[in-house]
């Protein structure tokens, strides 16, 4: 029978199918974080149930914590009392917690992968839309909200409606300057922000095989940006090699048995999909948004769109143009630029830091830019300083903040102030994202390396 | 039981003719840091309604007096982005129990339901009318009957169906939640668990 990828991981794991309504899922990794749980756990109290399964559940502290003085007490007495919250419920029902402070602290996103937490053939879910990132090893991995994961702590399960199936191939060879980020803003771009709504999407073509495990964390992540669920990508010699040997990743007998499951995990030739798009790589160039989602991107060397030229509201798109300051048909080229961020679960590993080195080294911070660069995790940031990163960040005028989510949400202090300009790594760039009134140009590290050393938006191709 | 039973909702409505409302103006981030579910209607859209000194701007529609009502209509990918629950929250605690659109994203329609709100996804032409009716007159009243899954304008009587699976229906109808249905199959679980080793 032809099987997807998807069908063979999600029939794998669905308990019970309920006729007229969803599937009762079985999950095997929860991710859990300071903001989206306190709840679920007040709910648990009030309910008098346990946590099924509290191996299952990794709690680690990052939306809500500060990028500097880490060492210090949180200054925000409501972020402390969240970051209060998770230790307590954690040790309580005794569930891993990595709080601040913690060498294994860092962005949920990084440090499950990064740890050999996240496996091919898996599910994981955490109350958080970017879960989509850990679809990178050929897990089905998702978003979801509070309720549901009162659902996993008390019975390790969701009730969900098994997606329609999406594949998007790109083939070919990326240009020169041409990031994964560019790959998932131009297929973004293509499908817009609710293309992929009711999908879930599998990523394949020579593009993607070619790819770094930290590329395809980068893609997977930006599922979400189009609407769908997840994405994923079929595990191979590249996703072993990642895994092999983290720390709790299988060893010995355990390692070769995964091995030889992992292996099966791909789609076969005679497969079927609800939807298919297939790409060209040669069609894609750096990429930069000009509006107020991340569907709303172009090529750098491109104009802003005309309205009528767009599927959509003409209203909706003026007061997204209006919030931005920008006007159709101008260039993005030479727009001033006032804040750079590199990090988020989308752009904070260590490739993402090496990218932006290349662009910034020999070369000296604008004197108009504020830039924030924040490692994905303690273990990027040691990563940056062992590879003789930091001394090129320093020598040019940067400094290196603390592993957080950071200006990505702007929940703690690290927030674009009104009316400014933002070129950021993140994936989004809605009103208001990264603060009141921020303005956010969501690109790649490369993009943001040459704007950050030049002070306005910078074709990265031209500093390379 | 951790909500109200939904029945049949009949109400005037209040309308936001914008496209891709994401979670992120139906609730920013920087409120979600309360450790309790309570008060985050009062954040509701908050950077759509009120000005940086926190007085109410005065051309947003929940600044209108003149709109009120349990049903919230908006544009076509109503809820993208985030996947905090507290935008459903804040919706319901601001008094809706019902949102109206033509397209919704996946994770916030999941999220409203499991705490009893209505997604209603109606087409695209039927939105419009909906918009235009409001548009005539403030205090249209817009009738959504769950049992008989219809969404009714009051005063023309014009009407369509809509889809909800029977599962998610009958939790509605009866204050239910998934957590109730998943305790009731806890030993399903457990061997499931068993005889994949987790």
């Amino acid at each position: 029978m032809a099987n997807t990828l998807f069908d063979k991981v999600w029939d794998a794991h669905v308990i019970r199918k309920i006729e007229d309504g969803p599937d009762v899922f079985f999950i095997d990794r929860h991710f859990i974080h300071e903001v989206t749980s306190p709840v679920a756990f007040l709910g648990l109290e009030s309910r008098g149930l346990k946590v099924m399964f509290p191996k299952n559940t990794f709690a680690t502290a990052d939306h809500n914590t500060p990028t500097i003085n880490q060492h210090l007490p949180v200054q925000d007495p409501l972020s402390a009392n969240q970051l209060k919250a998770l230790e307590s419920n954690s040790a309580k029902y005794g569930i891993s917690h990595w709080g601040l402070g913690n060498p294994k602290n860092g962005i949920v996103h990084v440090v499950g992968p990064e740890n050999g937490i996240t496996l091919p053939g898996m599910t994981i879910v955490c109350g958080d839309s970017h879960t989509s990132t850990h679809g990178a090893f050929g897990a089905i991995a998702f978003g979801i909200g509070t309720s549901e994961v009162e659902m996993v702590l008390s019975s390790q399960c969701i009730m969900q409606p098994k997606p329609k199936s999406m594949r998007i191939n790109v083939n070919g060879k990326l240009s020169k300057a041409v990031t994964p980020k560019d790959v998932t803003l131009y297929i973004i771009a293509q499908l817009t922000t609710a293309g992929a709504t009711g999908y879930f999407v599998e990523y394949a073509g020579d593009v993607f095989e070619n790819m770094s495990m930290e590329g395809r964390m980068t893609v997977c992540n930006m599922s979400i940006e189009m609407g769908a669920r997840g994405g994923m990508i079929a595990p191979d010699e590249t996703t072993f090699n990642y895994i092999k040997g983290r720390e709790l990743a299988p060893k010995g007998e355990a390692w070769d048995k995964s091995l030889a499951y992992w292996k099966t995990l791909k789609t076969e030739a005679n497969a079927t999909f609800d939807k298919e798009y297939t790409f060209d790589a040669a069609d894609i160039e750096p990429m930069i948004t000009y509006g107020t989602n991340p569907g709303m991107g172009m090529g750098i060397s491109k104009h802003i769109p005309k309205a009528t030229d767009l599927k959509g509201g003409v209203a909706t798109y003026a007061k997204s143009l209006a919030y931005m300051g920008f006007e159709e048909e101008e260039a993005m080229i030479g727009k001033k630029v006032d804040y750079v961020f590199i990090g988020s679960c989308t752009n904070g590993r260590i490739e993402d830091f090496r990218a932006f080195a290349s662009i910034v080294k020999g070369r000296k911070k604008a004197d108009n830019v504020t830039a924030w660069i924040v490692p994905g995790s303690h273990i990027v940031e040691a990563q940056i300083k062992e590879e003789g990163i930091l001394d090129i960040l320093t020598e040019a005028g940067f400094t290196l903040r603390q592993p957080g989510c950071s200006a990505c949400l702007a929940m703690n202090d690290d927030k674009i102030p009104a009316g400014k300009y933002a070129v950021s790594t993140s994936n989004r760039n809605f009103e208001g994202r990264q603060g009141p009134g921020s303005r956010t140009l969501l690109a790649s590290p490369l993009m943001a390396a040459a704007a950050a050393v030049t002070g306005v938006v910078t074709d990265p191709r031209d500093l390379l | 039981m951790a909500y109200d039973k939904f029945t049949v909702v009949k109400s005037t409505a209040v309308p936001l003719p914008i496209e891709n409302i994401d979670t992120d103006q139906i609730i920013p981030a920087r409120f979600l840091k309360a450790t309790k579910r309570e008060g985050f209607g009062d954040n509701l859209f908050r950077d759509w309604r009120y000005n940086n000194d926190n007085t109410p701007k005065q051309d947003f529609v929940l600044n209108n007096p003149i709109y009120s009502g349990k049903i919230l209509v908006g544009g076509t990918n109503f809820g993208s982005g985030s996947s905090r629950e507290h935008a459903a929250w804040a919706i319901y605690d601001y008094g809706f129990r019902a949102v109206v659109s033509s397209f919704f994203a996946d994770i916030f329609k999941g999220n409203a339901i499991n705490i009893g709100i209505l997604p209603v996804q109606v087409s695209p032409a039927f939105l419009e009318k909906i918009f235009t009716a409001i548009e005539a007159d403030p205090k249209a009243e817009i009738e959504i009957d769950l049992p008989a899954q219809t969404i009714t304008i009051v005063a023309s009587g014009e009407s369509e169906c809509f889809d909800i699976n029977g599962y998610k229906k009958h939790n509605l109808l009866n204050g239910f939640d998934d957590i109730d249905y998943l305790q009731a199959m806890k030993d399903e679980i457990l061997s499931f668990a068993e005889a994949k080793a987790v």
